[in-house]
């Protein structure tokens, strides 16, 4: 009997539901109407998400795939449906996120014609996408779908493309579900070298003041355990990245705060004093570095990552151990002695007094005066327990927010880190509820990244997403008005921003809300967000001229901190 | 500041739509340019080969070839001083036949290269040569000295390394030998 044939729609759907597909981030349009229409009879298995925008999409899909480790789905029609999606796919190529994008094209036989809605969407997409590729024929479906999948998740994550064109979505085809897990030329996992293992172990145990520098990829590579074994073994104190804060949770005795720009002042003074550093998962971007001509030259190098592009790109390095960090962490922690570094690990304790006393304190305890950034942070994360998803915007209150927050659970942070894309929080938030449902969700904003995305409180509405919404509103774009007061004489040049009233936006969409602005009324207000259930947005009217501290100027080396400005 | 040196990268890829374009955006995200380029299919089925060079430093040419491999579909990526390839350029040279012949300095300098005549006839002749980039520079700097050439045109550099193989050789058989390996071993 010859085989059922179906269209290449219907084989669409069928693929992701191969792929364990639960959840899809969409928006329909013209040239994406065979497969939304398919979607039709799939709705019980297949739920979909309509956003108010596409760009929401694409970052929705990220939260999900962020908090879940699981592949976020965007579904898109073409031309600007797809071009929408391009600052989600940008974002989730720098900061690694496993997301597909399937966008609607017009037919093959329109192709290159300028027809309604073309646009060249693999051509755009090609430098910023791990894989980008046009399907043409319903008969590639099942295979181009697997595929995508299998990039997307495997190796360094990433995101993938697919551009469906609409004759391949109405065409026929009999349908096999495939299962690609091989490709010639991609080694997701490359071969870690011996020799330089033992070269890793030899500098690990010679070591008499070791950093571990923790990135995402410990994370992505499901690797926490390992590394604190490791670490635990080798008694070696760690500095976080951005990406990398709830790999090691905050309270571990070995774990010395964040790296970078606005991180802590120990790990960053220590980074140019340790005599071998432990780059596990990482990649030495700008804002951890800083002055590269001064970056940790005293120090034997090991780089840990399982992207050779990876090793020596920004920083030369020592021993490059190649591999899935899962791997060669445990490989290490097998081979390496057991250590003692207390003398080491408690010279950090000077500069975390240092910084307390003239940064946290102030920031997190004051007195009097308006409400702090830091100090709502801190007040929100003592109220879950510590235990929340932290999601945020970006600017101050990210920063703010990743300093303050404490992280107790893996995979606790997302934010745009190499993108830095203000508008990333709200729909990522609203992704991170659909990946991880019976945790709490708490986003926090800062006013303009809010209204660079606030659409999406639509979607919140709709979907009942329970999204705790904490809007750190100042009345500027802080960071840049923090960087003209410090870098550009105070000219103020285009950042004091004239708000809406939030409260009655939050009451079109039917969102329950609180505006705090004294701070006997802080806790109160906390605890009203999270006893409620669903979406809370809760504005806090915080300090206008607040500034992010420490911090290691543009250029500077990273172990010179400036405690105020 | 390191010097830089000519270094000619040789990239084999899947026979695909688009890797052009991904291979070469490498470069352009640095402002590097590319000298000449030369892609064609290999000698392995479905494999396509590019051979590229460009003028940069040893560090640059390393963390190129390596974003050049990150690519899906780029299966290897390699980069070569002179001194670790055999290499050709071919070019041609379309001359004037009534100038060619009246200045007897011409044949002289075409046979002084060892360059061949392809094709003649009364109103032009083509001289082509195949040999190292410089002397074909010569060359045309020679003919046109002697203002008799009309048109010029030069292929990009084709090259071999000094290792007996094709390395993506053993790359492909090792890749599919792990696979099966980590297949069976499941």
């Amino acid at each position: 009997m010859e085989k059922e044939k179906i269209t290449g729609a219907e084989a669409l759907m069928r693929s992701l539901e191969h792929e364990g597909v639960k959840t899809i981030f969409g928006y329909p349009g013209g040239a994406i109407m065979p497969v939304f229409d398919a979607l039709y009879d799939h709705r019980d298995s297949l739920n979909h998400i309509l956003v108010r925008h596409e760009q929401g999409a694409a970052h929705a899909a990220q939260g999900f795939a962020r908090v879940s480790g699981q592949v976020g789905v965007c579904l898109v029609t073409s031309g600007p449906g797809a071009t929408n999606t391009i600052t989600g796919i940008a974002d989730a190529m720098i900061d690694s996120t496993p997301i597909v994008v399937i966008a609607g094209q017009v037919g093959a036989g329109l192709l290159g014609t300028d027809a309604f809605q073309e646009v060249d969407l693999v051509g755009v997409t090609q430098p910023i996408s791990k894989w980008s590729y046009q399907i043409r024929r319903a008969e590639d479906v099942a295979w181009a779908v697997s595929r995508a999948f299998y990039i997307a998740r495997s190796g360094r994550p990433g995101p993938v493309v697919l551009d469906f064109a609409k004759n391949a979505q109405q065409e026929l085809t009999a349908y096999e579900p495939m299962h690609v897990d091989f490709i010639r030329s991609y080694d997701p996992d490359p071969e870690t070298d011996p020799k330089a293992v033992a070269e890793a172990v030899a500098l690990i145990n010679e070591a008499k003041k070791p950093l571990v520098l923790v990135g995402q990829g410990v994370e992505l590579g499901n690797a926490q355990a390992e590394l604190r074994a490791f670490v635990e073994k080798a008694d070696i104190p760690c500095g976080c990245t951005l990406l990398g804060l709830s790999a090691l949770p905050t309270a571990h005795p070995l774990n010395k705060g964040m790296l970078g720009m606005h991180g802590n002042l120990g790990p960053n003074v220590k980074t140019n004093e340790c005599d071998v550093l432990i780059a596990v998962g990482m990649r030495f971007d700008d804002r951890v570095t800083g002055k590269l001509e001064t970056y940790a030259k005293q120090a034997k190098i090991i780089h840990l990552d399982i992207d050779p592009s990876e090793i020596g790109k920004n920083v030369a390095v020592d021993v490059a151990v190649l591999g899935d960090c899962k791997r060669t962490l445990a490989l290490l922690t097998e081979l390496i002695q057991r250590q003692q570094h207390t003398d080491w690990i408690s010279s950090f304790k000077t500069y975390e007094e240092k910084e307390y006393e003239e940064v946290i304190k102030k920031e997190v305890y004051p007195a009097d005066g308006p409400l702090n950034m830091g100090e709502v942070v801190r007040a929100v994360s003592e109220a879950t327990g510590n235990e929340a998803i932290l999601v945020t915007d970006v600017g101050q209150n990210q920063m703010m927010a990743c300093r303050y927050f404490k992280y107790t659970k893996e995979r606790s942070v997302v934010t745009s880190g190499g993108m830095g894309t203000m508008g990333f929080g709200l729909p990522a938030a609203i992704g991170a509820t659909f990946g991880r449902p019976e945790r709490t969700v708490c986003v926090f904003m800062g006013d303009g990244g809010l209204q660079m995305t606030m659409q999406e409180l639509g979607t919140v509405m709709e979907q009942q997403a329970p999204v705790k919404i904490i809007l750190l509103n100042n009345n500027y774009l802080g960071n840049v008005r923090q960087w003209q007061a410090m870098f550009f004489n105070r000219r103020y040049s285009f950042t004091p921003m004239m708000n809406p009233d939030y409260m009655q936006i939050a009451a079109a969409y039917g969102i329950k809300s609180r505006r705090v602005i004294e701070r006997k009324e802080l806790g109160e207000a906390v605890r009203e967000m999270l006893e409620t259930e669903g979406p809370f947005l809760l504005e806090a009217c915080v300090v206008e001229e607040g500034n992010v501290l420490p911090m290691t100027p543009p250029g500077c080396s990273v172990n010179y901190m400036l405690m105020e400005c | 500041m390191e010097k830089k040196t000519l270094y000619t990268i040789i990239v084999h890829s899947e026979n695909l739509a688009g890797i052009l374009n991904q291979v070469t955006a490498v470069f352009t995200r640095r402002q590097l340019n590319i000298e000449s380029l030369n892609v064609s299919a290999s000698s392995i089925k479905g494999v396509h080969k590019y051979t590229i060079t460009c003028w940069t430093t040893r560090d640059i040419i390393e963390k190129v070839v390596k974003q050049i491999e990150k690519k899906m579909d780029v299966i290897q990526a390699h980069y070569f001083t002179d001194k670790e390839i055999f290499q050709r350029e071919v070019a041609m040279y379309k001359v004037s036949m009534p100038e060619f012949q009246s200045n007897p300095e011409a044949s002289k300098v075409v046979r002084r290269y060892s360059a061949h005549i392809v094709e003649v006839n009364p109103v032009f002749a083509i001289v082509e040569l195949t040999g190292m980039s410089d002397d074909i520079t010569s060359l045309y700097q020679e003919l046109k000295a002697l203002n008799c050439v009309l048109q010029f045109v030069r292929s990009g550099r084709i090259a071999v390394s000094t290792s007996c193989f094709e390395r993506v050789n053993e790359y492909l058989a090792h890749r599919e030998e792990r696979y099966n390996n980590e297949k069976n071993g499941e």
